[in-house]
C-alpha cells in the first residue's frame, strides 16, 4: 500500500512537470519554426535589403522585399492607438484608484473586462462600416476608405483596458503612508493623485503602456480589415496602409504552396513581429518585477 | 512669500475630478455606440433560419451560420478539452511542486513572454507543426491545438493566482493528518482554488471563441457549406465567417456580419457574465 501511494505520487509529480515543460517547448517551437523558414528566406533575399528595403512588393514584377513599409504602417497604427488609449486609460485608472466610491468601481471593472473581451474581428467591423464611413469622412473627406488612423482608434480602445487596470495596480499598490503624508500637509487630491500616486507607480504605468503598445503591434483582424493592403512608407494616417500582421493574413488567404518565396516571406515577417513583441513584453516585465520589490 | 490659494487649488481639483470621471465613461460609451450599431444593422437579419441555414454567396438574404456555429463548437469543445486539464496541470507544478531553482524561474519568465505572443505568431507555429509537420491538413484538430497553445499561458496565470490564493495553513493542516502531496492538492487546495480557476478558464475559453487570425493563418475556409463531423474534418468558425462578409463590399453582407457578431456576442457576454459572477459570488463568500 505505501509503495503504491508513493508510486502514485512519483507518476503524478511527473505528469504535472511534463505539463509545465510544454511551455517551454511552445517557445522552442515558435523560434525553431520562424527561424528555420527564415534561413530558407534569406538565401534568397539578403537581410540587408529586406530589413533596410523600402519598397515591399512580393507578389508584383520585380519583385521587392524591403520590410520598412510594413513596419511603418504597424507602428503608425499602435502609435495611434496609443495616442487614444494613454490618456482615457490613464484618467480612467486615476478615476477608479483615487476617486472612485465602491459602486462605480464595482461597474467601471466588469465593462472594461467585456471591452477587453470582445473579439477583435468585431472591431475590425466596426472600424470598417462605421468609424470610416460615418465618422471620419465626413468629418476628413480626403481620409481613405481603408485608413491607418480608423484602425488606430479600434485598436486603442482595443487596449484601454490593459492600460487601465494595470495601472490601477500600480497606483494601489502605492502604500498608504504616502498618500496620508501628503493629505497631512494639506494637498489636495489632484496633487497627491498627480504628484504623490502617478509618481510613485511611475515604473508600473512604463511597464502597462509596453504592455499595451506590443498588443496594438500584433494585432491583426481590425487593421486587416479597416487599414488596408497597400504597404506605404508614410505617416499620413488618413492613407492605405499595411501591417505585419495584415501581409501575413494576405499571404495566407492567397493558399501559397509551401516552399515559394511568399511562403517563406510569412515566416520572414512574423519572425520580425514576434522579435519586436518579445523584446518590448521582456523589458515590461523586467520593469513590473523590479517595481514589485520596491512595494513589498 | 508663502500663498496657499487653497480656493483655486480646489477648483482645478473638482475639474480633475469630473475629467476623469469622464474619460473612465468613454469605454462605456464606445461600447455602447458599437452594440447598438451592430443590433441596427444585425436585428433585422437574425432569424431561426439565420441560425439553420449555410452561408451562401449567390443568395445572401437566406444565408446563414450553420457551418460556422458547428465548427466553433467542435473547435471549442476540443480546444477546452486540451488546454484546460494541461495548464491547470502546468499551474499546479507550479505553485504546488517546483523548487524554488532557475528551471522554475525561467519557466515563470516564458510563461509571461508566451502571454504576450501576437495570436498570428501561434496561428504560424500552428501551421508549421499541425498542418505540415504532422499532417492534420487544415482539420478541426489543427484549429484546436492552436488554440490550446494560444489560450495554455492565459490559464496558467489565471490558475496560479487562485491555487496562490489558497492559504498555506490549508495545506499544513492536511500534512499534519498526514494527508500526500497530491491528496493535500485534490482535497483542499484544488476545491479552495475551483472558483479563481473556472473563471480564468471561462474568459481563456471565451477568448479562443473570439479568435480568427490563428484559424486565418491555419488555412480555416471562410466558405463551408457542410458541418465538420469529426475532427480530422476541414471547417470554418464564427469570427472566420464575420470576417469574410466584412472584407466583402456589398452591403447585404455587411448586415450578415453585423448578425453574425450578435450571434458571437450572445455566445460570450454571458459567459463574462457568469465569470465576473462566479468571482463576485466568490470574494462575498470566502472562508478566509
Amino acid at each position: 500500500m505505501r509503495t503504491l501511494a508513493r508510486w502514485r505520487e512519483r507518476s503524478i509529480h511527473s505528469v504535472v512537470f511534463t505539463c509545465a515543460l510544454l511551455s517551454i517547448v511552445t517557445t522552442g517551437g515558435i523560434i525553431w519554426v520562424l527561424t528555420t523558414e527564415s534561413i530558407a528566406f534569406f538565401r534568397e533575399v539578403s537581410p540587408i535589403d529586406f530589413f533596410l528595403g523600402t519598397r515591399w512588393a512580393p507578389l508584383l514584377e520585380p519583385r521587392s522585399f524591403g520590410i520598412l513599409p510594413l513596419v511603418c504602417g504597424t507602428f503608425l497604427v499602435a502609435g495611434g492607438a496609443l495616442v487614444v488609449a494613454i490618456p482615457i486609460g490613464m484618467g480612467t485608472a486615476v478615476f477608479l484608484s483615487e476617486y472612485a466610491p465602491p459602486w462605480a468601481r464595482s461597474v467601471l471593472k466588469p465593462i472594461l473586462e467585456v471591452l477587453a473581451g470582445i473579439p477583435t474581428v468585431v472591431y475590425g467591423y466596426f472600424a470598417l462600416t462605421f468609424i470610416t464611413p460615418h465618422v471620419l469622412r465626413p468629418l476628413i473627406p480626403q481620409a481613405e476608405v481603408f485608413n491607418a488612423a480608423s484602425a488606430a482608434l479600434v485598436v486603442g480602445v482595443m487596449i484601454i483596458p490593459t492600460i487601465a487596470s494595470l495601472c490601477d495596480d500600480a497606483f494601489r499598490a502605492v502604500p498608504k503612508a504616502l498618500r496620508e503624508g501628503a493629505y497631512a500637509v494639506s494637498a489636495t487630491r489632484l496633487e497627491v493623485s498627480l504628484r504623490v500616486v502617478v509618481p510613485a507607480a511611475m515604473s508600473g504605468i512604463v511597464a502597462a503602456i509596453l504592455l499595451a503598445f506590443a498588443r496594438a503591434i500584433g494585432e491583426t483582424m481590425a487593421v486587416t480589415l479597416a487599414a488596408g493592403m497597400t504597404p506605404k512608407l508614410t505617416l499620413n494616417p488618413l492613407e492605405s496602409i499595411q501591417t505585419l500582421t495584415a501581409y501575413i493574413v494576405q499571404v495566407s488567404l492567397g493558399d501559397t504552396p509551401a516552399g515559394t518565396i511568399e511562403y517563406q516571406s510569412i515566416f520572414a515577417c512574423g519572425l520580425t513581429l514576434f522579435a519586436i513583441t518579445l523584446a518590448i513584453n521582456v523589458i515590461a516585465h523586467r520593469i513590473l518585477r523590479r517595481f514589485r520589490e520596491v512595494y513589498e | 512669500m508663502f500663498l496657499p490659494r487653497l480656493q483655486r487649488r480646489r477648483k482645478v481639483g473638482r475639474m480633475f475630478h469630473a475629467a476623469c470621471a469622464l474619460t473612465s465613461l468613454i469605454g462605456l460609451a464606445f461600447l455602447v455606440v458599437l452594440i447598438t450599431r451592430v443590433a441596427w444593422e444585425g436585428l433585422p437579419w437574425l432569424s431561426l433560419k439565420f441560425l439553420t441555414n449555410f452561408p451562401s454567396v449567390l443568395n445572401p438574404p437566406n444565408a446563414g451560420v450553420k457551418s460556422a456555429m458547428w465548427g466553433t463548437m467542435w473547435l471549442i469543445g476540443i480546444t477546452a478539452m486540451v488546454s484546460v486539464p494541461v495548464g491547470v496541470a502546468a499551474a499546479i507544478y507550479l505553485e504546488e511542486y517546483a523548487p524554488n531553482n532557475r528551471l522554475t524561474r525561467f519557466i515563470h519568465v516564458n510563461i509571461a513572454n508566451l502571454a504576450g505572443v501576437p495570436s498570428i505568431v501561434y496561428g504560424i507555429l500552428g501551421l508549421a507543426v499541425f498542418v505540415r509537420w504532422l499532417r492534420f491538413d487544415r482539420s478541426v484538430l489543427s484549429g484546436a491545438l492552436t488554440l490550446s497553445l494560444l489560450i495554455m499561458p492565459v490559464i496558467i496565470i489565471a490558475t496560479r493566482e487562485a491555487l496562490l490564493a489558497v492559504p498555506q495553513s490549508f495545506r499544513h493542516a492536511a500534512y499534519a493528518l498526514g494527508a500526500t502531496r497530491w491528496q493535500t492538492i485534490r482535497a483542499h487546495v484544488l476545491p479552495a482554488a475551483l472558483p479563481g480557476i473556472m473563471t480564468g478558464v471561462i474568459l481563456a475559453v471565451s477568448r479562443a471563441i473570439g479568435e480568427a487570425a490563428p484559424l486565418l493563418m491555419i488555412g480555416a475556409l471562410t466558405y463551408v457549406t457542410f458541418v465538420p463531423e469529426g475532427p480530422r474534418d476541414a471547417f470554418t468558425a464564427l469570427p472566420l465567417q464575420i470576417y469574410d462578409w466584412c472584407d466583402r463590399p456589398q452591403q447585404v453582407f455587411h448586415h450578415l456580419a453585423a448578425a453574425g457578431i450578435l450571434v458571437l456576442l450572445g455566445i460570450l457576454l454571458p459567459m463574462n457574465a457568469v465569470a465576473v459572477a462566479i468571482r463576485a459570488w466568490h470574494q462575498r463568500r470566502k472562508a478566509w
